[in-house]
C-alpha cells in the first residue's frame, strides 16, 4: 500500500482545481508574460491526467519564483538558482512525483547556470521551464544573462559589452532531451509544449518567452512570432542533433533583430532518463526510496552488521 | 612516557602503503589484546611526501596519540621529486627518516630501508652521532632487495613489519591472519615468505639490546577498530539516513565514500554532484519529498552550503550537515587539523541561526551524536550539524562490536501519514496548515510529503503564512520566528533535562582547577588531566559536544566549581572561549587558553606544560609550539 495516495489517482480534473483559494490572484504587473507560463500549466496538467497533490512545482526566486504561489499544487520557492537540485533529489527521494522546476533568466542561466548544465547533462526526468524576460524584473530592470549586446539599464549604462547567453544550444550541448522554446503571446503552442515536455521521460526544457512590460519588451514585441514546424521557411528533423543545433543557433541570432523563432528544437525519446540510468547500475532502489519510511514491515539494515572489515 | 606503551611509526611517501600497512598492524595489535589508536598525518599530494601514521598500543585504554614516539619503521618515498638532483626541497628520499627523528623518544628504535638510501646520505643527517646522544638503536635492513627476492618491491612493507614483529618479539599469527583476510594465491604466498624471512633475518643478524617489547594485553570483549568518519556514517545508517549528496574534498570525503560504498545494498541513494550548493539543496530536496538525507563538506565547500542552510531553517526541511574542518582561512592547511570553523558553522547565512551543533570528542562520541543529530532534526524540523575535524576523521581506534549492537531509528519524527493529515487543520481552500502557530507543541508545527493526499502546501524561504504563502504582516512575522525559535528552546530542555549529558567529564569531582576543550581535542586532554592529577595538581576537565544550544547550566557549575579554567583548543583565536564568554556573559577573569594551530594535534605533554606555564604560573616559557592568552584583565 502506497503512503502517497494521492499519486496516480484516476479521476476527473478540473483546471480550476490548480487555483489556489488564497490569492488566487497574482501580484505580477498587468500585461507580464508571466501570466501566460501560469495559464498553461493550469491547461496542461489536467490534460496530462496530474491531479494537485501528485506535483511538485519547485522554483527559484524573482517574479518567476512566485509560480507556485499561484499555481496550487505541492510547492517548494527555494533559493536563487537552486531550484533544480531540490527538484532533482526530490525526484529521486520519490519518482512517482511529478516534478516540474521553474526560474527565470537570471535564476537559470546565471546564477543556477551550473546546475541547468549538471540537470541536462544528467537527463533527470522532469520539466524545466525557464521565464526568459531577458532582463531581471523584481530587481527592478538590470540587464540579465540573456539581455541583448548593447542593452542599457542601471547597471550596464554604457549599454552591455557582452553577447547574449544561448540558452538552447547550452541546453543541447549538456544534454537535455527535449528543448522547445515557446512565448507567452502564442498561449496555445505554450499549452501544447508543456504537455509534451512533462510527458517528456527526461530532462525537458522550456524556454518560455515571458515579456517583461515593465522594464523591457511589451508582448508587442514578441509579435509576430513564427512557430519552425509550421513555418515553409524552416525544416529541419527535431531528432537530428546537428540539424537542431544550426536551428538553435539561428533562433538566437535573430531574437535581438526581432525575428522571434518557437517552436520544438530537439527530442531524443531514446536516451535513458536519469532514473533508469541510475537503476541500471544498481544505485537507485526498484520502489520509491519516500515509500520505504511507511512501511513497517521494512526491515532496516545496521551499522553492527558492517563490523566484521573492522574486527 | 611511560614505557608499557609502543608508539609505532611507520613512515614513507604517499602512495608507498602506509595507509593500509598501518591499519593492518593496528588490527593485529588489537587482535593480541591491546588497544590502540592511530595519528594520520600526511601532505596534500597523490603521490609522495612526507607521510606517516602513528599506532600507539598500550594494555590500558589509549585516547589521543600520545607523547613522541618509540619505534621509526622508515620506508623509503619511491614518489620522491629529483632524487638524482639538489632540489630546493632538499633530498626526499631520505626524508622519510630524517624527517621524524625530532619526536623519537630517547631508547627508541630505527627501522629503516638501506635498499632504498644511500649511505652517503643516511652519514649526511648524523644518525650515528644523533643515535648515540639519543640511546637510539638502530637497525639498517634491505627490506627493498628482501622483497624484490621472494615478490615485488612493492612488497617491501610486510618486510618492514616483520622486522618490527622481530625486534618487539610479537607472535606472527596475528599478522599472517590479517593477511590472508586481505589477499589470496601467490600474492599471499610471497608476502609471508617475506615476512618471515625478514623476521628470522633480524633474529639473526643483531643482538637485540632494546628494552622496547610489545605490549600484552586482553580484551573482555570483542573490538572493533575504526575511525571518526565510519562512526559518523554508521550512526548515519543506523538513523535511517539513506540519502547523501556531496562534492569530494579533504576531509570529509570519508564519510562520503564510506556512505556511498554502503548505500546501494541498503535501498539508499548517493549522489555526487556539481557543487556543494546543489549538494546541500539535494538533501534539502530528498527531505522534503520524505527521505532521510545528509550531505557535508569541509570548510570551503561548507561555505557554499551557506544560503541552502538556511534554506532549510526557514522551511524547516531537517537535514544533517557534517563539517569536518582543516586548517584554514582559504585553502589552508588541506590535510591538516584544526577547530578553527566553529563560529562560522554556528552562524553561517543570513538571519538569526536555527540550527543544532554538535561536536563529537571521540569515536563513540561521533556515533552518539549523529544519531541523535537525526534524531532531533526530524522532530523538530531543523538543521543539525556534526562538526569534526581532520584529526576524528582519519583516527582509528578500537571500540567494542556491542555497542554498536542497537535498534535502527528511521522513525520520520514530525511527519504526518495520510490518516493524520486527515484531522490535521486546513485552511478553507483546503490547504493544509504546514507553519501553524496556533496548534504547533514545542514550536513544532507538524509537517507533509509531496504526494499525500490532504497535505498541500507551499515551501518558501520567503517569511510565510500557516499555509506556506508568501506573508509580511508583522503580527504572522512575530508569531512564525517566535515558533521556530521555541523549538531551539525545546530542545535545550531535552538535552539538559532529558538525556543524558553529552559532555564528558574526567578528573577529579572538587578539583581547583579546571581545563575546558571540545572537539577532538578531548582525548590529549584527557590524558593531561590524568597526569596532572597524578603529579599532585587539583584538576577536572569537560570535553562540551553541544555547541548549539549551547549547555549553560552545566558549564556554569562546571566554572562555579573552580578558581581558574584553562580553555584548550586547536585554533588561533580561541574561538570556543569566545562562544563561552557569551553563551555565560561571565568567567572572562576566570579562564585562560591555550591554542595550538601549528597543523599537528595537541599531544597529552603539551598540555601538561601549558598548564603549568599558564594556569600553575611556573615562571618559563611553553617550549612547544602553542600560544597562551591569558585571562580577562590579566
Amino acid at each position: 500500500m502506497s503512503a502517497f495516495n494521492a499519486i496516480g489517482e484516476e479521476r476527473e480534473i478540473d483546471r480550476d482545481e490548480f487555483t489556489p483559494g488564497v490569492e488566487p490572484q497574482p501580484t505580477w504587473c498587468p500585461g507580464c508574460g508571466d501570466f501566460g507560463v501560469l495559464k498553461s500549466l493550469k491547461q496542461a496538467l489536467p490534460e496530462v491526467g496530474k491531479t494537485p497533490e501528485e506535483v511538485l512545482t519547485v522554483t527559484g526566486i524573482g517574479c518567476s519564483g512566485k509560480l507556485n504561489s499561484y499555481l496550487d499544487t505541492y510547492g517548494f520557492h527555494t533559493i536563487h538558482g537552486r531550484s533544480l537540485p531540490v527538484a532533482r533529489a526530490a525526484k529521486l527521494a520519490n519518482p512517482e512525483l511529478e516534478v516540474i522546476a521553474a526560474g527565470g533568466d537570471g535564476d537559470g542561466y546565471g546564477i543556477g547556470g551550473n546546475h541547468f548544465i549538471h540537470s541536462a547533462r544528467e537527463n533527470h526526468d522532469m520539466t524545466y521551464i525557464v521565464f526568459n524576460n531577458e532582463i531581471f524584473g523584481l530587481t527592478k530592470g538590470q540587464t540579465s544573462p540573456t539581455s541583448p549586446k548593447g542593452h542599457k539599464s542601471k547597471t550596464q549604462p554604457s549599454g552591455s559589452a557582452k553577447t547574449p547567453l544561448r540558452p538552447l544550444s547550452l541546453s543541447l550541448t549538456s544534454g537535455a532531451s527535449y528543448i522547445a522554446r515557446t512565448a507567452a503571446v502564442n498561449p496555445n503552442q505554450a499549452k501544447e509544449i508543456i504537455k509534451e515536455a512533462i510527458e517528456h521521460d527526461g530532462f525537458a526544457h522550456v524556454d518560455f518567452l515571458t515579456q517583461c512590460p515593465t522594464w523591457n519588451k511589451d508582448a508587442r514585441q514578441y509579435v509576430p512570432y513564427i512557430d519552425v514546424q509550421e513555418s515553409d521557411d524552416y525544416d529541419f528533423d527535431i531528432t537530428d542533433r546537428a540539424e537542431a543545433a544550426e536551428m538553435m543557433r539561428e533562433t538566437e541570432d535573430v531574437l535581438n533583430e526581432g525575428t522571434v523563432l518557437t517552436g520544438r528544437y530537439y527530442v531524443d525519446e531514446d536516451r535513458p532518463s536519469y532514473t533508469q540510468e541510475k537503476k541500471a547500475v544498481g544505485e537507485l532502489p526498484e520502489d520509491p526510496l519516500a515509500e520505504r519510511y511507511f512501511d513497517d514491515d521494512a526491515e532496516w539494515e545496521r551499522s553492527y552488521d558492517l563490523l566484521e572489515r573492522h574486527t | 612516557m611511560s614505557d608499557d606503551e609502543l608508539i609505532w611509526r611507520i613512515a614513507g611517501g604517499s602512495g608507498d602503503g602506509i595507509d593500509s600497512t598501518s591499519q593492518n598492524f593496528a588490527k593485529a595489535l588489537m587482535r593480541s589484546g591491546l588497544h590502540v589508536f592511530t595519528h594520520r598525518h600526511y601532505p596534500s599530494r597523490i603521490r609522495g611526501g612526507h607521510t606517516y601514521v602513528e599506532i600507539r598500543a598500550a594494555e590500558r585504554e589509549v585516547q589521543s596519540r600520545g607523547d613522541g614516539y618509540n619505534f621509526l619503521l622508515s620506508l623509503g618515498d619511491s614518489f620522491a621529486r629529483n632524487p638524482q638532483e639538489e632540489a630546493y626541497y632538499g633530498n626526499e628520499e631520505i626524508k622519510p627518516l630524517s624527517e621524524n627523528l625530532d619526536e623519537l623518544r630517547e631508547g627508541g628504535i630505527i627501522v629503516y630501508d638501506e635498499g632504498l638510501v644511500s649511505e652517503e646520505d643516511v652519514e649526511a643527517i648524523n644518525l650515528e652521532e644523533r643515535a648515540e646522544e639519543n640511546n637510539w638503536h638502530v637497525f639498517p635492513m634491505d627490506l627493498r632487495g628482501l622483497a624484490k627476492e621472494h615478490g615485488r618491491e612493492v612488497m617491501r612493507n610486510t618486510a618492514g613489519v616483520g622486522v618490527t614483529a622481530a625486534l618487539l618479539e610479537m607472535e606472527l599469527e596475528h599478522i599472517e591472519d590479517l593477511m590472508a583476510d586481505a589477499m589470496s594465491g601467490d600474492v599471499l604466498e610471497a608476502n609471508l615468505e617475506i615476512l618471515h624471512e625478514a623476521y628470522e633475518t633480524t633474529q639473526e643478524e643483531y643482538e637485540f639490546e632494546h628494552d622496547l617489547r610489545a605490549p600484552t594485553g586482553e580484551h573482555e570483549s570483542e573490538q572493533a577498530l575504526l575511525s571518526g568518519s565510519n562512526a559518523i556514517a554508521y550512526g548515519a545508517i543506523d538513523a535511517g539516513c539513506r540519502f547523501i549528496a556531496g562534492y569530494p574534498m579533504t576531509p570529509w570525503t570519508d564519510v562520503f565514500t564510506i556512505l556511498t560504498q554502503n548505500f546501494p545494498d541498503m535501498g539508499g541513494i548517493s549522489e555526487q554532484v556539481e557543487d556543494e550548493v546543489a549538494a546541500a539543496a539535494l538533501a534539502v530536496g530528498a527531505s522534503h519529498a520524505g527521505v532521510k538525507a545528509m550531505s557535508g563538506s569541509s570548510g570551503g565547500g561548507f561555505a557554499l552550503m551557506s544560503e541552502p542552510l538556511g534554506l532549510a531553517e526557514m522551511t524547516e526541511t531537517p537535514i544533517v550537515l557534517v563539517e569536518s574542518m582543516r586548517a584554514g582561512p582559504s585553502t589552508g592547511m588541506p590535510t591538516k587539523p584544526e577547530q578553527s570553523d566553529l563560529e562560522f558553522v554556528l552562524y553561517t547565512s543570513q538571519g538569526d541561526s536555527q540550527r543544532v551543533v554538535f561536536a563529537p570528542g571521540n569515536i563513540e562520541e561521533a556515533y552518539e551524536q549523529t544519531r541523535l543529530a537525526f534524531e532531533i532534526a526530524w522532530d523538530y524540523q531543523i538543521p543539525s550539524i556534526i562538526i569534526y575535524d581532520q584529526k576524528l576523521s582519519g583516527e582509528n581506534k578500537n571500540v567494542d562490536v556491542e555497542f554498536f549492537d542497537r535498534e535502527p531509528a528511521p522513525d520520520l519524527g514530525s511527519t504526518l501519514t495520510e490518516e493524520e493529515l486527515k484531522e490535521a487543520a486546513h485552511d478553507a481552500s483546503g490547504k493544509f496548515k504546514r507553519f501553524d502557530y496556533e496548534n504547533a507543541e514545542d514550536g513544532v508545527a507538524s509537517r507533509s510529503l509531496p504526494g499525500q493526499k490532504g497535505g498541500r502546501y507551499l515551501a518558501t524561504g520567503n517569511e510565510h503564512s500557516p499555509v506556506g504563502h508568501i506573508e509580511e504582516d508583522p503580527d504572522n512575522r512575530v508569531f512564525q520566528m517566535e515558533r521556530r525559535l521555541e523549538k531551539l528552546e525545546a530542545i535545550r530542555t531535552e538535552l539538559d533535562d532529558e538525556r543524558e549529558s553529552n559532555q564528558t567529564y574526567f578528573g577529579e569531582e572538587d578539583a581547583e582547577y579546571g581545563i575546558i576543550t571540545w572537539g577532538s581535542s578531548q582525548g590529549a586532554v584527557v590524558e593531561a588531566v590524568e597526569r596532572l592529577n597524578d603529579a599532585g595538581h587539583s584538576v577536572k576537565g569537560v570535553s562540551v559536544s553541544d555547541m548549539m544550544p549551547f549547555p549553560e547550566q552545566e558549564l556554569t557549575e562546571f566554572l562555579e566549581g573552580v578558581d581558574e579554567a584553562m580553555v584548550v583548543e586547536m585554533n588561533a583565536t580561541g574561538q570556543f572561549r569566545g562562544l563561552l564568554q557569551k553563551e555565560l556573559g561571565a568567567y572572562g577573569e576566570k579562564l585562560t587558553s591555550l591554542l595550538k594551530f601549528n597543523g599537528n594535534p595537541f599531544e597529552p605533554a603539551e598540555i601538561v606544560e601549558g598548564y603549568e606555564v599558564n594556569v600553575a604560573d611556573e615562571d618559563r616559557e611553553p617550549t612547544a609550539q602553542v600560544r597562551i592568552e591569558p585571562a580577562a584583565g590579566d
